[in-house]
């Protein structure tokens, strides 16, 4: 059975806007797959419909069996918190420090006062340090989070969905507020530790380059719908110039 | 063609703007009559209040009687002050568009509000002092309210103006709302609402002056009996006092502020 399962789905914005025209696909267990498309082309809905972030107004979507299209209170929460999420802007709270950003990824596995408290066990402290030195920063714990640089942050957003012990990651265009080597550190560092645990990934890029380096399987989206399905071997630029509607050039290049 | 099309629309502008004057003309021409006030009289009043003024040399000998109502105002302030953050506080979150629970919570929220709101605070006062007698607990009550109409209209806006980023990874996380909010909300609104609260304890103090008219303790009762019995000297050291404490206080509260930001 397929880790992740799109079921024929659609979303209706409430401005009417068709961002998602009926997806479906499989997704095994482990796979790492980028997303890749124009902006506007439905990339960001795709993967938020995974945790519900966006709900699809018909179709469902189904992680390991469990619908989280139809999951509400509880039971959504209990599904998101198995779900990693990382974002083009990080979306970290920069007042905080470094590591209570990372500890707020614990906080869908905890009872609602240890949360409201900050009282977190010991050993959940003890694994956002982990999650800090595998994603390389263990010495920027205490330091507040506005004061890293950009791959920093991201990383510090990477621990944070590790903290989660998550079995799917969906990242959100990751790497398009960095530079060029950071960015090839964030993604080698997102691969890796996917590698590592399993992790069921999705990555939105707009990078073809970036897109072949790092892909198990490449899925390419115009307009709402799913126009390329296949390997990066396959994904030729004739294959890209289909998927983006136009011919592409060193601007479609992250480069190194 | 574009000189007639463009003259148009501005010529209405004009219109408008005139007009707009107009109104205004109008209207503060009636407030003029309405209120008797007439600028000659400011000056040939002069005299007058200068001869009042010279009555008011102020008396020191009546501090020993100033300082326990002054010390009842500036806890009617301080006790109104608390308990009203307290109670603002979970309110500002149920009318924030971004934190409320759902629609409805959030309307009822912001209609309570704005009804607190809508009330000033010498109208509470009265009201309080008419239910629970003369006293500071009225004068508490009242000041609660007021502050909590202004802290919780303040603390909302500031709450709807945050960073979406952190509300949305926090969602993602399953986390809860309470979670979401001490997390994602609190670390970004706390240093603004310590200052908002601090500037409504300045308020505070100088409203439970006032409040004293009617009754609600402190040291406006004072004032009001220094008033009704012609004391004009013990008039002029309380009213020393008073601006002494109040420029202490808000230099204070603006000291601590600016720490804060």
């Amino acid at each position: 059975m397929a880790h992740i399962e799109f079921e024929n789905v659609e979303v209706i914005y409430k401005t009417g806007l068709k961002a998602l025209k009926g997806v479906s696909l499989q997704v095994p267990q482990g796979q790492f797959v980028v997303v890749v498309g124009l902006s506007g082309a439905g990339k960001s809905t795709l993967i938020r419909t995974v945790n519900n972030l966006v709900a699809p107004s018909t179709g469902h979507v189904t992680v390991a069996g469990t619908n989280v299209t139809a999951a509400r209170g509880q039971a959504l929460r209990r599904a998101r918190s198995d779900i990693g999420m990382i974002f083009q802007t990080f979306n970290l709270v920069k007042r905080s420090s470094v590591i209570r950003n990372v500890l707020a990824g614990r906080l869908g596995d905890l009872p609602a006062w240890r949360g409201v408290l900050g009282a977190f066990p010991r050993e959940d402290l003890a694994y956002a340090h982990d999650c800090l030195r595998r994603v390389g920063i263990p010495e920027k714990a205490y330091v507040r989070a506005d004061a890293l640089s950009g791959g920093q942050q991201q990383r510090v957003g990477i621990a944070r969905a590790l903290a989660q012990r998550p079995t799917v990651m969906l990242a959100d265009e990751p790497v398009a507020s960095l530079d060029p080597p950071t960015s090839h550190a964030v993604m080698s560092d997102l691969k890796r530790i996917a590698r590592e645990d399993g992790i069921t990934t999705l990555v939105n890029l707009h990078f073809i380059d970036m897109a072949r380096d790092y892909a198990d399987r490449i899925i390419g989206m115009r307009d709402g719908l799913v126009v390329f399905d296949g390997t990066p071997d396959e994904a030729t630029d004739a294959a890209f110039e289909d998927i983006y509607g136009r011919p592409i050039d060193d601007k479609d290049l992250r480069g190194v | 063609m574009s000189s007639q099309d463009s003259a148009r629309p501005q010529a209405a502008r004009r219109l408008k703007s005139w007009g707009t004057l107009a109104v205004f003309a109008v209207l503060i021409l009636f407030a003029f009559r309405a209120t008797k006030f007439n600028l000659p009289a400011l000056f040939t009043g002069a005299a007058d209040f200068f001869r009042f003024f010279g009555r008011m040399a102020p008396d020191f000998t009546a501090l020993p009687q100033i300082w326990s109502p002054l010390l009842q105002t500036i806890q009617i302030a301080y006790v109104a002050t608390v308990v009203g953050s307290l109670i603002a506080i979970p309110l500002i979150f149920l009318a924030s568009a971004n934190t409320a629970i759902d629609p409805i919570s959030m309307w009822v929220a912001r209609t309570l509000l704005t009804v607190l709101r809508s009330i000033p605070d010498l109208l509470w006062a009265a009201l309080f002092v008419a239910v629970l007698g003369l006293g500071a607990l009225p004068g508490v009550v009242a000041l609660t309210l007021f502050s909590i109409g202004v802290l919780a209209k303040l603390g909302s806006e500031t709450v709807e103006s945050i960073d979406p980023g952190p509300l949305e990874a926090l969602r993602a996380v399953g986390a809860g709302r309470n979670r979401t909010i001490v997390f994602a909300v609190v670390p970004q609104v706390a240093a603004t609402m310590v200052s908002f609260i601090l500037y409504v304890f300045e308020i505070n103090v100088r409203a439970s002056v006032v409040i004293g008219f009617v009754g609600a303790g402190g040291i406006g009762v004072l004032l009001q009996r220094y008033l009704n019995f012609f004391d004009y000297t013990g008039l002029g050291a309380l009213i020393v006092v008073i601006f002494l404490v109040v420029l202490l206080i808000d230099g204070f509260s603006v000291w601590a502020r600016s720490r804060l930001i």
